[in-house]
Parts: structure tokens; sequence; C-alpha cells
């Protein structure tokens, strides 16, 4: 292997860990904040990638399509959030994960009763659409650096809000000690509706920016809020920071391992036998990553027990 | 009324209805919610549309969600209380694996619209189960004697499960040249970036994969971003109607094989396509032509012969004595099609996507696996 073809694994581990910050950081502020487990996150993901899509497909225009996914998103998670998360605040974990449930089959056959089952249609913008070099005589897809780019920029945006600002210190109060902040005056619904609408309106981001090179479909939201459980098993429950950490290292173990396992072991086994080991090997290396985390730090990298 | 005289009225009516029904009661279980539910409704409206105004043939339709217990529970309620004569319907080959193999050992007929694993092809055939569709390995076989020689290397990719490696099994069963690299990804795979550096990296002139549903979407938009510029090619399964408009301009030029086009020109294929068109509003897809075959198959055999006398049933079948939108089609020894396989070009008819032929890849293909089947 070139360390050009390693260098541009990396990047697309980068960018792969990126996406899955996006759809973690909503989910670890909500766990952390409310205490709710939300399956219905990777709902949100689809709907802004179907509202992307349908915009897009209306109007032309990727920057409006970007747009209605935060905005269909939200509004999503705040309709939700008041009609039936409100509701669950208090009852246990067990409960929660029903109606949650629940709610991705509504979602889901709600998606496909207005679109249909068949995949829509969502393309990158096409100054957007071709590959860029970079120094050193790296091909690379334009897109995905955007994504890179895009991810970072909410990355630094959401620890300036949480670490500067009014809304952040309720958040963080809010996490450590609800009661006290509800008698200190903050409404704290409104709060807990708030967290709701940026946590899935961040999701609502990630889907409509990965629709673009992945597929809109129903159910595409699922396989992804697996592995954003996974990151923030891994960087500690409630933390931000430990979202972006753990998202990073999810992605680039995922992406990597794919490519150096096979490689590894055929210096010990036949081309055949190495490329299917390999392969099994590197789809359990992210479970694995996690089973080392919680034995050395059961509270994940940077969770408070 | 005595308790006597109840059961036997009861019997008399029971009877009596027996009697009455002489048509084909047809069970079909196939997906229809859930990811993959377009290839299930496809194939339940090419059978809607083959039987419809069809008096002979009652249907009765479930969906199983791509669960294989969900399907055998289904297959079971259908046998036991709704007696169903026939099944159909399956769309996946784990799940046809679930059920096929109970039904036909309790006397029931099943046709497969789609799904032949090699396991019902060989030594596991039955002389009830017919497979309109194909065998899983064919596609993939037509597609290794068409690019061999010129091809040049080939970079092979498909999904870690037993479809994919059937697939691929198939192609370099037939393909005669140099295999650069095989890949296996994830099923359900999303981003293949990884895959992508790896293809263009490699000496490969040729990349040949199998990525069904979403994940050939996937893959096909982000290959055409990445500026690799080898030729791709599969079978039809990641090329097909439903899926091209979602992969829009970055699927035209793939090279697909399949045994059925919108454009083959065999008698009635035409009438097909616009039929299709008109009732669902859709162009049909190479699901939709199964099931519209396996409805027509069907049909002829319920015109010939009754359900209730099996052999006579049976032989109906076998004889496929109705005119396929493939053209030429018969079954071989172990019921599985006899058929032409077509390369098929991914082109742009005005702002559609859609596929022409462009060549034969294989004539009177038959599977690999009928040596192993005694029937």
């Amino acid at each position: 292997m070139t360390t050009l073809l390693l260098i541009e694994q990396v990047l697309n581990g980068l960018q792969s860990g990126i996406m899955l910050f996006l759809m973690a950081a909503g989910l670890t502020l909500i766990f952390g904040v409310m205490g709710l487990i939300n399956l219905a996150h990777g709902s949100l993901y689809m709907i802004g990638a179907f509202a992307a899509a349908a915009v897009a497909g209306a109007t032309g225009s990727f920057v409006l399509a970007l747009g209605a996914s935060l905005i269909a998103a939200a509004a999503a998670g705040a309709i939700i959030e008041i009609g039936v998360i409100r509701r669950l605040y208090e009852r246990d974990h067990l409960d929660q994960v029903l109606a949650t449930f629940a709610l991705i089959l509504i979602l889901s056959e709600g998606t496909r009763w207005a679109f249909g089952s068949f995949p829509l249609y969502l393309d990158v913008p096409a100054a957007l659409a071709g590959p860029v070099t970079l120094p050193g005589g790296i091909q690379y897809p334009a897109y995905r650096l955007l994504i890179i780019g895009v991810g970072l920029v909410i990355a630094v945006g959401l620890f300036l809000l949480i670490a500067r600002t009014r809304i952040g210190i309720q958040i963080r109060a809010g996490e450590s000690d609800r009661e006290m902040i509800a008698a200190l005056g903050v409404d704290i619904s409104k709060l807990y509706t708030l967290i709701f609408a940026l946590g899935a309106a961040l999701a609502g981001l990630a889907g409509a920016l990965v629709g673009a090179i992945q597929s809109v479909q129903v159910g595409m939201g699922e396989p992804v809020l697996i592995l954003a459980f996974v990151v923030i098993v891994i960087g500690g429950i409630g933390s931000i920071k430990g979202a972006l950490v753990g998202a990073l290292l999810v992605g680039l173990t995922d992406t990597l391992g794919g490519v150096l396992l096979p490689l590894a072991l055929s210096g010990v086994m036949d081309a055949s036998a190495a490329t299917s080991v390999g392969s099994a090997l590197a789809s359990m290396s992210i479970y694995i990553l996690m089973a080392l985390v919680l034995i050395f730090r059961p509270t994940g990298l940077y969770g408070t027990a | 009324m005595t308790f006597k005289q109840l059961l036997a009225a009861t019997c008399v009516a029971a009877l009596g209805a027996g009697a009455q029904a002489d048509g084909v009661k047809v069970g079909m279980i196939t997906t229809l919610s859930g990811g993959g539910a377009g290839l299930g409704i496809d194939v339940r409206d090419g059978f809607l549309l083959a039987v419809k105004g069809n008096d002979d043939i009652e249907l009765v339709i479930e969906d199983d969600q791509r669960k294989p217990d969900i399907a055998v529970q289904l297959a079971d309620k259908m046998i036991q209380s709704e007696k169903v004569d026939v099944m159909t319907g399956i769309i996946w080959s784990n799940l046809a694996m679930a059920v096929v193999p109970a039904a036909t050992a309790q006397g029931k007929f099943y046709l497969s619209p789609n799904a032949g694993p090699s396991a019902l092809a060989g030594k596991g055939c039955h002389q009830n189960y017919f497979n309109v569709s194909w065998q899983n390995d064919a596609f993939s076989e037509a597609a290794g004697t068409a690019l061999s020689g010129e091809a040049g290397k080939v970079f092979l990719m498909a999904p870690n499960y037993p479809a994919g490696q059937d697939i691929m099994a198939g192609f370099k069963r037939t393909f005669q040249g140099e295999i650069a690299a095989e890949v296996y990804t994830k099923l359900g795979q999303t981003d293949y970036a990884a895959e992508i550096a790896q293809m263009r990296a490699s000496d490969a002139d040729q990349i040949y994969f199998f990525l069904p549903g979403g994940m050939g979407i996937s893959f096909m938009k982000q290959y055409a971003g990445s500026g690799v510029d080898k030729p791709v090619s599969g079978p039809a399964f990641s090329f097909d109607q439903g899926i091209l408009g979602a992969i829009g301009d970055a699927a035209v030029g793939a090279k697909n094989t399949a045994h059925w086009s919108k454009d083959l020109d065999v008698p009635g294929n035409a009438d097909f396509v616009e039929a299709f068109q008109a009732e669902y509003g859709r162009l049909p897809s190479i699901y939709a032509a199964q099931g519209f075959d396996t409805g027509l198959l069907l049909a002829s055999a319920a015109a010939k012969a009754d359900v209730d006398d099996a052999d006579a049933f049976r032989a109906a079948l076998k004889e496929a004595d109705f005119q396929s939108v493939r053209g030429k089609f018969s079954f071989g020894a172990n019921n599985h099609p006899v058929q032409d396989i077509y390369m098929r070009e991914v082109i742009k008819e005005g702002d559609l996507v859609t596929n022409r032929i462009v060549g034969t890849a294989a004539t009177d293909h038959s599977d690999p696996y009928a040596a192993d089947c005694k029937l």
C-alpha cells in the first residue's frame, strides 16, 4: 500500500467520523440532558434526507435543500418532543425505548406513504461533483472535503454554544441538576424542546449531506443509529467532546480496518481466505474497540460516573 | 337438532364448499414494507397484471417484512388455515430457504418469482418447486462469459453474505482472465470511499460488482464523484428500473446482465410494458417482468389441469406453455429456467434513465447445479 492511498483512506475515515459526529452529538445531548434514550433519532436523519431530496427536486438548489433538511428535522423533532417524548421523562428506559421504537415504525411507514417505496434522487451540486487534486497528488472528491469542513464548523459551533452562551449554561446546568434550574426560574420544558429540536436538526443535516452520496430511502437511518450509539458509548454518554473523539475513532477504525486487515492477513494466509476473514474481522472491529474502551474506562472516554 | 345431525350437516356443508372450489388458490408472501419493499411491490404488481380478470385464480397476499420468521408464520397460516394450493412471491434467498422446503414437503406447489438459492437447484430440488426467475449465479455466469477476453483485469466487489459469494463464484466460474482483486464489503454498507480508493490504486481495467438495492445506489453515486473512470458492470440488480431514478446520470454507460429489458423485441413484451405503465404509472423492472411471467405460467397451468390432480398440474407447469416477456423460456431438468441472458447498457432517454439491450451474453443458459438434482 502506498502512502498516498493510506492518506486517502485516513481522509475517508475522518469524513465518515464527522458524519457520525453530527448524529451522535444530538443523541448524546438528548441523553445527557434529558436522560432519554431516543431510538427515533435515525428517523430524524431520514426526514432530513427526504426533505432535502424533495426540495432539491422542486427547486434544483442544494443550499435550499440543506436549509429544508434543517427546518424539517427541527420541526419534526419539536413536534415529537411536545407530542410524545415529554410524557416519557419520568418513565424508565424500557418505556422510552418502546415508545421511540414505535416512532421509528410510524415515521418509516409515514414516509413510505408520502414518498413511495422507491429510493429518491438527490445528487451533489454540479460545482462539487468531481474530484479535486490535493497537495501530493491525491485525488479526492470535492464534496467529501465539504462534508469534513461543514462537520468541523458545526463541532466548533457546538463547543462555543455550550461553553460560551447562556443557553449553554442552562444546558450544562440541566445536565447536573434539573430540579434546581427549574427552581431558579428556567423554563425547563422549553429548554428540553429546544435541545431536542437542535439534536434533530443536526441529524437532519447529516441525513441531507450523506443522502447526496448515498441512497435516500426508507429505513436509511437505522444502521447509522447503531453506529451513533457505539460512538456515544465510547465517548462517554452526555459529552460532546466524547462524541467528537468517539466518532472520529469509530470512523477511522471502520475505514482503516476494512482496508488494512485483509492486507495484513494476506501475509499469513492465501488471498481469498484473507479477504473473507479480513472483512469479517473488519465488521467486528468497532465493537471490539467499544469493548476495549469499556474494559478500561467503563464510563467511556470522557464520561462521568 | 341433535349433535349427530349437526355434525352431518356440517360435513355436507364442508363437502359442498370443497366441490365448489375448482379454481386455484394462491398464497403470495412477499416484501411490501421495510427496506427492499420496491422489489416485492413490483413482483406483486406484475403478477396481478398477468392474472387480472382471471376467475380461476384466487389470491391471498401477505407482507413478510423481509423477515424469515414472519415468512414462516405466514406460510404456516396459508397452508393450514387458508388451504392454498400454490405459493409464490418470496424475494430473498434466505426467506425462500426458510419457507420453500417445508411448503413443497406438504404437497404445495411453489413458483419462485425471484431468488434462486443454489441449494434448491441442486441436491434440494423438488418436483413441486418451479423457479420462474433465475438461479442466483445466472447473471454473473453470463457476465463472466461476456467479459472474457476483452476486459483485461477485473476488480470484484460484493457484500459478504451467501448471495454475494454465490454471484462472485458464478462470475469466476466462467470468466477467462485475470482477477485484479476481490473485495467483500459489509452487508448494508453505505459508504464505499475506502473501496473506491482501492479501485483507483489497483491495476484493474474493469470493475465488476454486485450490490443490490440502496448499496448499489450509494456506490454508483460515490464512484461517479471519485474521478475513477474504469468501466463498471454487474448483474442487473444494481441497475434496475426501480433504482436507476435514484442514481441518475451517474449510472449512464454501466453494463449489466439480465434476462429481460423493456426494449426486448419479443412478442408481448411491448404490450406488457405499456399495460404496466398504464396500470401503475411507472416503468416495469425485471422484478415486475418476473412477477408477470409467474402469473402467466400459473394461469396457463390452471387452464390446462385441475390443481387437485397434482401430477397433471405439475406436468402443465413443466410445459411452461405461455408467452414469456423474455421470449424463449423453458424449464430444465431441475425446474429452473433455460433462457437467454442479455447484456444491457444504462442510457438516457430524454430525462429518463433506463436500460437498452446491446447484445446477448448467454444463449439457452441453464444452471450448473442441475447435475446434482435427482428428479
